[in-house]
Protein backbone atom coordinates (compact mmCIF):
# COMPACT_ATOMS: atom_id res chain seq x y z
CA UNK A 1 0.00 0.00 0.00
CA UNK A 2 1.57 3.26 -1.15
CA UNK A 3 -0.10 6.51 0.84
CA UNK A 4 1.01 10.11 0.22
CA UNK A 5 -0.19 13.07 3.03
CA UNK A 6 -1.27 15.54 0.44
CA UNK A 7 -0.91 18.80 2.75
CA UNK A 8 2.53 17.40 3.57
CA UNK A 9 4.11 17.20 0.70
CA UNK A 10 6.01 20.16 -0.76
CA UNK A 11 6.53 19.03 -3.94
CA UNK A 12 10.59 18.59 -3.96
CA UNK A 13 10.22 15.30 -6.34
CA UNK A 14 12.96 13.38 -4.51
CA UNK A 15 10.98 10.33 -4.35
CA UNK A 16 10.81 10.66 -8.34
CA UNK A 17 14.38 10.60 -8.37
CA UNK A 18 15.05 7.81 -5.73
CA UNK A 19 12.78 5.73 -7.44
CA UNK A 20 14.38 2.64 -9.26
CA UNK A 21 11.39 1.50 -10.68
CA UNK A 22 10.06 4.52 -12.17
CA UNK A 23 6.67 3.90 -10.38
CA UNK A 24 6.38 7.66 -9.26
CA UNK A 25 6.11 10.61 -11.85
CA UNK A 26 5.33 14.19 -11.45
CA UNK A 27 1.40 15.06 -10.95
CA UNK A 28 -0.64 17.76 -12.00
CA UNK A 29 -2.94 18.39 -9.28
CA UNK A 30 -2.00 20.78 -6.50
CA UNK A 31 -2.40 20.60 -3.17
CA UNK A 32 -3.27 23.12 -0.41
CA UNK A 33 -0.08 24.94 -0.42
CA UNK A 34 -0.44 25.11 -4.51
CA UNK A 35 2.88 21.80 -4.81
CA UNK A 36 1.91 19.55 -7.09
CA UNK A 37 1.85 16.24 -5.53
CA UNK A 38 3.72 13.34 -7.07
CA UNK A 39 1.38 10.67 -8.93
CA UNK A 40 1.66 6.90 -7.92
CA UNK A 41 1.60 3.67 -10.42
CA UNK A 42 1.13 0.81 -8.08
CA UNK A 43 0.84 -2.02 -11.14
CA UNK A 44 4.96 -1.25 -11.27
CA UNK A 45 5.64 -0.04 -7.49
CA UNK A 46 7.94 -2.96 -5.99
CA UNK A 47 7.24 -1.21 -2.07
CA UNK A 48 11.09 -0.97 -2.10
CA UNK A 49 10.28 1.63 0.87
CA UNK A 50 13.10 4.04 -0.85
CA UNK A 51 10.39 7.03 -1.59
CA UNK A 52 9.29 6.60 2.31
CA UNK A 53 12.93 6.92 3.43
CA UNK A 54 13.90 9.59 1.81
CA UNK A 55 10.61 11.71 2.39
CA UNK A 56 11.98 14.84 3.78
CA UNK A 57 8.25 16.05 4.83
CA UNK A 58 7.69 11.83 6.19
CA UNK A 59 4.54 12.56 3.69
CA UNK A 60 4.80 9.09 1.94
CA UNK A 61 4.03 5.74 4.06
CA UNK A 62 4.48 2.44 2.25
CA UNK A 63 3.37 -0.37 3.81
CA UNK A 64 4.01 -4.20 2.56
CA UNK A 65 1.32 -6.21 2.13
CA UNK A 66 2.44 -9.90 3.30
CA UNK A 67 -0.19 -12.17 1.38
CA UNK A 68 0.49 -10.36 -1.60
CA UNK A 69 4.57 -11.55 -0.81
CA UNK A 70 3.65 -14.78 -0.51
CA UNK A 71 1.67 -15.58 -3.95
CA UNK A 72 3.91 -13.83 -6.12
CA UNK B 1 1.44 10.81 7.46
CA UNK B 2 4.16 8.44 7.69
CA UNK B 3 3.25 6.53 11.32
CA UNK B 4 6.55 6.81 12.24
CA UNK B 5 6.53 10.48 12.05
CA UNK B 6 3.21 10.62 14.03
CA UNK B 7 4.86 9.10 16.83
CA UNK B 8 8.11 11.10 17.47
CA UNK B 9 7.43 14.28 15.91
CA UNK B 10 5.53 17.65 17.02
CA UNK B 11 2.67 17.86 14.78
CA UNK B 12 1.71 21.18 16.09
CA UNK B 13 5.03 22.39 14.23
CA UNK B 14 4.58 20.39 11.14
CA UNK B 15 5.19 20.87 8.29
CA UNK B 16 8.99 21.59 9.06
CA UNK B 17 10.99 25.08 8.49
CA UNK B 18 13.25 23.34 5.76
CA UNK B 19 12.59 24.52 2.03
CA UNK B 20 11.63 21.74 -0.51
CA UNK B 21 13.82 19.00 -1.44
CA UNK B 22 16.02 20.09 1.59
CA UNK B 23 18.49 17.57 2.53
CA UNK B 24 18.16 17.94 6.26
CA UNK B 25 14.56 16.61 6.09
CA UNK B 26 15.63 13.21 5.04
CA UNK B 27 17.97 13.45 8.02
CA UNK B 28 15.33 13.69 10.52
CA UNK B 29 13.23 10.96 8.55
CA UNK B 30 16.19 9.33 9.21
CA UNK B 31 16.63 9.84 12.61
CA UNK B 32 13.28 8.97 14.00
CA UNK B 33 14.21 5.51 12.68
CA UNK B 34 17.31 5.78 14.98
CA UNK B 35 14.90 6.82 17.71
CA UNK B 36 12.32 4.53 17.01
CA UNK B 37 15.49 1.34 17.28
CA UNK B 38 16.69 2.91 20.60
CA UNK B 39 13.86 4.46 22.30
CA UNK B 40 13.42 8.18 22.91
CA UNK B 41 13.42 8.40 26.92
CA UNK B 42 17.00 8.34 26.62
CA UNK B 43 17.61 11.10 24.30
CA UNK B 44 18.42 14.72 25.23
CA UNK B 45 18.72 17.16 22.81
CA UNK B 46 20.67 19.94 21.64
CA UNK B 47 20.97 22.46 18.64
CA UNK B 48 22.80 25.78 17.98
CA UNK B 49 21.71 28.42 15.58
CA UNK B 50 21.28 27.97 11.57
CA UNK B 51 18.47 25.88 9.21
CA UNK B 52 20.47 22.58 10.83
CA UNK B 53 19.46 23.28 14.13
CA UNK B 54 15.87 23.15 13.79
CA UNK B 55 16.09 19.33 12.94
CA UNK B 56 15.72 18.50 16.61
CA UNK B 57 13.30 20.94 17.27
CA UNK B 58 10.68 18.91 15.93
CA UNK B 59 11.31 15.76 18.08
CA UNK B 60 8.79 14.97 20.99
CA UNK B 61 11.90 15.24 23.47
CA UNK B 62 13.85 17.67 25.72
CA UNK B 63 15.62 19.70 23.14
CA UNK B 64 17.79 23.17 24.30
CA UNK B 65 17.52 25.08 21.06
CA UNK B 66 20.92 27.17 22.11
CA UNK B 67 23.34 30.02 21.01
CA UNK B 68 25.21 30.01 18.21
CA UNK B 69 28.36 27.79 17.79
CA UNK B 70 28.04 27.04 21.58
CA UNK B 71 25.59 24.07 21.21
CA UNK B 72 28.36 21.65 21.96
CA UNK B 73 29.72 23.77 25.30
CA UNK B 74 26.00 23.51 26.33
CA UNK B 75 25.97 19.64 25.82
CA UNK B 76 29.10 19.33 27.77
CA UNK B 77 27.71 20.85 31.21
CA UNK B 78 24.39 18.61 30.40
CA UNK B 79 26.48 15.72 30.00
CA UNK B 80 28.04 17.00 33.71
CA UNK B 81 24.55 16.99 34.74
CA UNK B 82 22.78 14.43 33.44
CA UNK B 83 25.58 11.50 33.13
CA UNK B 84 23.06 8.58 32.37
CA UNK B 85 21.55 10.31 29.33
CA UNK B 86 21.96 9.81 25.69
CA UNK B 87 23.20 13.38 24.52
CA UNK B 88 23.11 14.51 20.86
CA UNK B 89 23.97 17.35 19.16
CA UNK B 90 22.99 18.99 15.88
CA UNK B 91 24.95 21.54 14.02
CA UNK B 92 25.41 23.15 10.52
CA UNK B 93 28.94 23.56 9.37
CA UNK B 94 28.91 27.62 10.09
CA UNK B 95 27.68 26.33 13.62
CA UNK B 96 30.32 23.89 14.08
CA UNK B 97 33.55 24.62 11.68
CA UNK B 98 33.54 28.45 12.12
CA UNK B 99 32.21 29.71 15.55
CA UNK B 100 31.81 26.62 17.25
CA UNK B 101 35.51 25.40 16.24
CA UNK B 102 36.76 25.44 19.30
CA UNK B 103 33.96 23.70 21.21
CA UNK B 104 34.34 21.07 18.28
CA UNK B 105 38.16 20.03 19.09
CA UNK B 106 37.86 20.24 23.01
CA UNK B 107 35.01 17.87 23.29
CA UNK B 108 37.13 15.53 21.18
CA UNK B 109 39.88 16.23 23.01
CA UNK B 110 38.20 15.64 26.48
CA UNK B 111 36.42 12.44 24.51
CA UNK B 112 33.53 13.13 26.17
CA UNK B 113 30.14 10.78 25.82
CA UNK B 114 28.03 12.78 23.19
CA UNK B 115 27.18 12.57 19.63
CA UNK B 116 27.63 15.15 17.44
CA UNK B 117 26.01 15.38 14.08
CA UNK B 118 26.96 18.16 11.27
CA UNK B 119 25.00 18.62 8.53
CA UNK B 120 27.36 20.57 5.89
CA UNK B 121 25.44 21.95 3.41
CA UNK B 122 28.57 23.66 1.93
CA UNK B 123 26.59 27.43 2.62
CA UNK B 124 25.54 29.50 5.64
CA UNK B 125 21.74 29.09 4.22
CA UNK B 126 19.59 30.57 6.49
CA UNK B 127 21.02 34.12 6.21
CA UNK B 128 21.13 34.37 2.89
CA UNK B 129 24.15 32.09 1.24
CA UNK B 130 27.05 33.58 2.92
CA UNK B 131 30.28 31.56 2.52
CA UNK B 132 31.51 29.00 4.67
CA UNK B 133 34.05 26.88 5.97
CA UNK B 134 32.46 23.92 4.25
CA UNK B 135 32.20 25.99 0.58
CA UNK B 136 34.07 24.28 -2.07
CA UNK B 137 37.08 26.16 -3.56
CA UNK B 138 35.40 28.27 -6.52
CA UNK B 139 32.21 28.17 -5.48
CA UNK B 140 30.48 31.10 -5.87
CA UNK B 141 28.18 32.50 -3.22
CA UNK B 142 26.82 36.25 -1.95
CA UNK B 143 30.02 37.10 -0.58
CA UNK B 144 32.51 35.67 -2.67
CA UNK B 145 30.60 36.39 -6.32
CA UNK B 146 34.48 35.79 -7.81
CA UNK B 147 34.72 32.38 -6.44
CA UNK B 148 36.22 31.05 -3.22
CA UNK B 149 40.10 31.24 -2.64
CA UNK B 150 39.99 29.20 0.13
CA UNK B 151 40.10 25.78 1.57
CA UNK B 152 37.01 24.13 2.13
CA UNK B 153 37.94 22.64 6.28
CA UNK B 154 38.10 18.72 6.26
CA UNK B 155 35.52 17.74 9.59
CA UNK B 156 36.21 14.61 9.83
CA UNK B 157 40.52 14.50 9.39
CA UNK B 158 39.72 17.90 12.39
CA UNK B 159 37.52 15.65 14.30
CA UNK B 160 39.99 12.44 14.06
CA UNK B 161 43.11 14.89 15.02
CA UNK B 162 41.64 16.11 17.98
CA UNK B 163 41.01 12.70 19.08
CA UNK B 164 37.63 12.10 18.46
CA UNK B 165 36.65 8.37 18.98
CA UNK B 166 34.02 7.33 16.71
CA UNK B 167 33.81 9.58 13.40
CA UNK B 168 31.56 8.84 10.26
CA UNK B 169 30.65 10.92 7.42
CA UNK B 170 27.35 10.23 5.20
CA UNK B 171 25.37 12.07 2.47
CA UNK B 172 21.82 12.96 2.92
CA UNK B 173 21.13 11.00 -0.55
CA UNK B 174 21.65 7.23 1.97
CA UNK B 175 19.04 7.41 4.37
CA UNK B 176 19.77 3.74 5.54
CA UNK B 177 23.84 4.34 6.00
CA UNK B 178 22.30 7.16 8.17
CA UNK B 179 20.22 5.42 10.52
CA UNK B 180 22.98 2.66 11.12
CA UNK B 181 25.84 5.17 11.43
CA UNK B 182 23.62 7.36 14.08
CA UNK B 183 22.70 3.91 15.83
CA UNK B 184 26.17 3.11 16.04
CA UNK B 185 27.52 6.19 17.32
CA UNK B 186 25.01 6.63 19.84
CA UNK B 187 26.26 3.24 21.00
CA UNK B 188 29.68 3.93 21.17
CA UNK B 189 30.99 5.03 24.68
CA UNK B 190 33.33 8.09 23.76
CA UNK B 191 32.95 11.43 21.70
CA UNK B 192 30.83 10.34 18.18
CA UNK B 193 31.18 12.79 15.55
CA UNK B 194 28.90 12.46 12.25
CA UNK B 195 29.49 14.70 9.44
CA UNK B 196 26.13 14.45 7.20
CA UNK B 197 26.61 16.33 3.56
CA UNK B 198 23.27 17.57 2.79
CA UNK B 199 21.87 19.48 0.02
CA UNK B 200 20.74 23.15 -0.37
CA UNK B 201 18.62 23.90 -3.29
CA UNK B 202 17.46 27.34 -2.13
CA UNK B 203 20.98 28.89 -1.80
CA UNK B 204 23.90 26.25 -2.60
CA UNK B 205 22.55 24.60 -5.21
CA UNK B 206 21.60 27.64 -7.29
CA UNK B 207 25.05 29.84 -6.20
CA UNK B 208 27.48 27.31 -6.00
CA UNK B 209 26.80 24.41 -8.12
CA UNK B 210 24.57 26.26 -10.66
CA UNK B 211 21.50 23.68 -10.34
CA UNK B 212 18.16 24.45 -8.42
CA UNK B 213 16.42 20.70 -8.93
CA UNK B 214 16.55 18.91 -5.35
CA UNK B 215 17.09 15.52 -7.66
CA UNK B 216 20.47 17.19 -9.28
CA UNK B 217 21.87 17.96 -5.80
CA UNK B 218 21.03 14.51 -5.09
CA UNK B 219 22.86 12.81 -7.95
CA UNK B 220 25.94 15.09 -7.35
CA UNK B 221 26.11 14.13 -3.55
CA UNK B 222 25.51 10.55 -4.87
CA UNK B 223 28.68 10.95 -7.84
CA UNK B 224 30.91 12.28 -4.97
CA UNK B 225 30.37 10.07 -2.28
CA UNK B 226 33.33 7.07 -2.26
CA UNK B 227 32.43 4.10 0.48
CA UNK B 228 35.44 2.20 -1.16
CA UNK B 229 38.47 1.84 0.53
CA UNK B 230 41.45 3.13 -0.24
CA UNK B 231 40.10 4.59 -3.99
CA UNK B 232 41.27 7.33 -4.83
CA UNK B 233 40.01 10.65 -5.16
CA UNK B 234 38.95 13.74 -7.06
CA UNK B 235 39.12 17.17 -5.62
CA UNK B 236 35.30 17.26 -5.65
CA UNK B 237 34.88 13.84 -4.00
CA UNK B 238 35.02 12.75 -0.34
CA UNK B 239 35.18 9.82 1.48
CA UNK B 240 32.00 8.39 3.67
CA UNK B 241 31.49 5.42 5.93
CA UNK B 242 32.83 4.68 9.36
CA UNK B 243 36.55 6.47 9.09
CA UNK B 244 37.72 5.79 12.66
CA UNK B 245 36.59 3.57 15.55
CA UNK B 246 38.90 3.64 18.67
CA UNK B 247 37.21 1.74 21.31
CA UNK B 248 40.36 1.76 23.41
CA UNK B 249 40.79 5.05 24.74
CA UNK B 250 38.79 5.77 28.03
CA UNK B 251 35.72 8.25 27.67
CA UNK B 252 35.79 11.46 29.76
CA UNK B 253 34.91 10.79 33.41
CA UNK B 254 35.03 13.83 36.60
CA UNK B 255 37.34 14.15 39.36
CA UNK B 256 34.43 12.73 41.63
CA UNK B 257 33.70 9.78 39.31
CA UNK B 258 37.40 8.89 39.73
CA UNK B 259 37.91 9.64 43.64
CA UNK B 260 34.76 7.56 44.14
CA UNK B 261 36.60 4.94 42.05
CA UNK B 262 39.83 5.35 43.71
CA UNK B 263 38.54 5.00 47.34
Amino acid sequence: MWKIDKDQCKGCELCIAVCKNEALKPGKERNSKGYLVPEHISKICISCMMCDLICPDMAITVTREKEKCEKS
Amino acid sequence: MNPLAEKYLRKEALPTIFCPGCGHGSVLNATIRMIDKIGIEDFLFVSGIGCSSWLPVFIKADVIHSLHGRSIAVATGLKLARPEKKIVVFNGDGDCLAIGGNHLIHAARRNLDITVVTLNNYIYGMTGGQMSPGTPTGGKTKTSPYGNNEKPFDAVTLAIGAGATFVARETAASPVKITKTLTKAVAHNGFSFVEVMSQCPTQAGRNIFGKAAPSDLFNILKENAVSKKGAELTSSQFRTGVLHHDEKKTAFRTVNELLKTEA
